[in-house]
């Protein structure tokens, strides 16, 4: 087991542990994000990353950051899991790509980048994946009504006398 | 009877000929993007046997098919996939919209799924349900059948007429106020967002 004490002497004390249940969480600033993910890969064998998320934290109890990012680790030989987070901010909500760690974080981050409008630099292909690319919004930010700007209206019709 | 018909003879109309011939060899289109795909399966499947009603001849391809049957929800990316299948069906062709989903969203109200694909493709029948079952789509396929006898012509007149689309309304009036707020303030931040994230395609559109 990876222990938190290792890792804050060689980043400083801005780590933070925390537990849920059986999750062990470590919240990291975003400048530490990408040091501490290659650290936890190359030296404590975390070699999946089974998930990456965000979730948007608007008007959410006792937020100070807008976004949080969750990558969510498995040491595949050890069968150990660690949660870590970081925090991003409007106007400009950046992280560095973990694309050269994790070949599975391509489409993960191609998502997150869709869905909150969170910019990944050094991925190879930062496009969006499920929304149409002319779409121009990021759906499940907060602030985005549930029923759209009328994306979903805004289609030609076809009459039978057109058809 | 002045002039008799020999035996084996009788006339009719050439409209209802072709109109008795079309709605007893319909060929569907099936489009089934959801749950209601399953009932459609299913309906053609031998317990409830489509081919009764001559309509079992699924193709794949719509250049073969006179009848979409619009099985599911459509998502916004998807729209444009559907009015492309419609336009390459060759007419006469009708469409069926099958389950709450197609017809007007259903529980999906959301920012992504068309709320009715009748607002954006003709629709002939409407079939209700969550997903219906295999009786009920069977039902529409002998109601379209019935509408196609009555009022098919060779020359296909009928569909000339329908020149304006048959859905609900088409915005709540949030909705058109949220697209008129969108639309004023341009999405600013998206497209700053957009460029420097290296957007070659679709950045360009929204200026």
């Amino acid at each position: 087991m990876v222990e938190l004490s290792v890792l804050q002497q060689r980043f400083g004390i801005e780590l933070v542990e925390s537990t849920f249940r059986d999750n062990r969480r470590i919240d990291v600033p975003a400048a530490k994000l990408f040091d501490l993910l290659s650290c936890l890969k190359s030296d404590h064998g975390f070699n999946t990353l089974i998930d990456m998320t965000a979730v948007d934290y608007l008007e959410y109890e006792g937020a100070t950051d807008r976004f949080g990012v969750v990558y969510m680790l498995l040491d595949v030989f050890g069968g150990e899991r660690v949660i870590v987070r970081t925090a991003v901010n409007l106007p400009d909500p950046k992280l560095p790509s973990v694309y050269s760690l994790w070949r599975g974080a391509d489409w993960m981050e191609r998502e997150v980048f869709d869905m909150f409008g969170i910019v990944f630099d050094g991925h190879p292909d930062l496009r969006r994946i499920l929304m149409p690319e002319e779409f121009a919004a990021f759906p499940l930010r907060k602030d985005y009504p549930l029923k759209g700007r009328g994306e979903r209206h805004n289609f030609p019709v076809i009459t039978r006398a057109g058809s | 009877m002045a002039v008799g018909l020999p035996e084996n003879v009788f006339m009719t109309k050439l409209d209802a000929a072709a109109s008795w011939a079309r709605s007893n060899s319909l060929w569907p289109m099936p489009f089934a993007t959801a749950c209601c795909g399953i009932e459609l399966m299913a309906t053609a499947a031998s317990r409830h046997d489509l081919a009764r009603f001559g309509a079992e001849v699924m193709r794949f391809s719509p250049r073969q098919c006179d009848l979409l049957i619009v099985a599911g929800r459509v998502v916004m990316k998807m729209l444009p996939v559907l009015q492309r299948i419609w336009l390459q069906m060759p007419e006469p062709k009708w469409c069926i919209s099958m389950g709450a989903c197609a017809c007007s969203g259903g529980v999906f109200d959301t920012y992504a799924v068309v709320q009715g694909v009748d607002r954006f493709i003709p629709v002939d029948m409407y079939v209700p349900g969550c997903p219906p079952r295999p009786e009920q789509l069977l039902a529409a396929v002998i109601d379209m059948q019935a509408k196609v006898r009555r009022t098919g012509t060779v020359m296909g007149k009928e569909f000339m007429a329908r020149d304006t689309p048959m859905g609900p309304e088409p915005f709540e009036s949030e909705e058109r106020y949220r697209i008129q707020d969108a639309n004023l303030v341009q999405l600013g931040g998206f497209s700053a967002a957009m460029t420097s994230a290296g957007m070659k395609r679709g950045a360009g559109n929204h200026g």
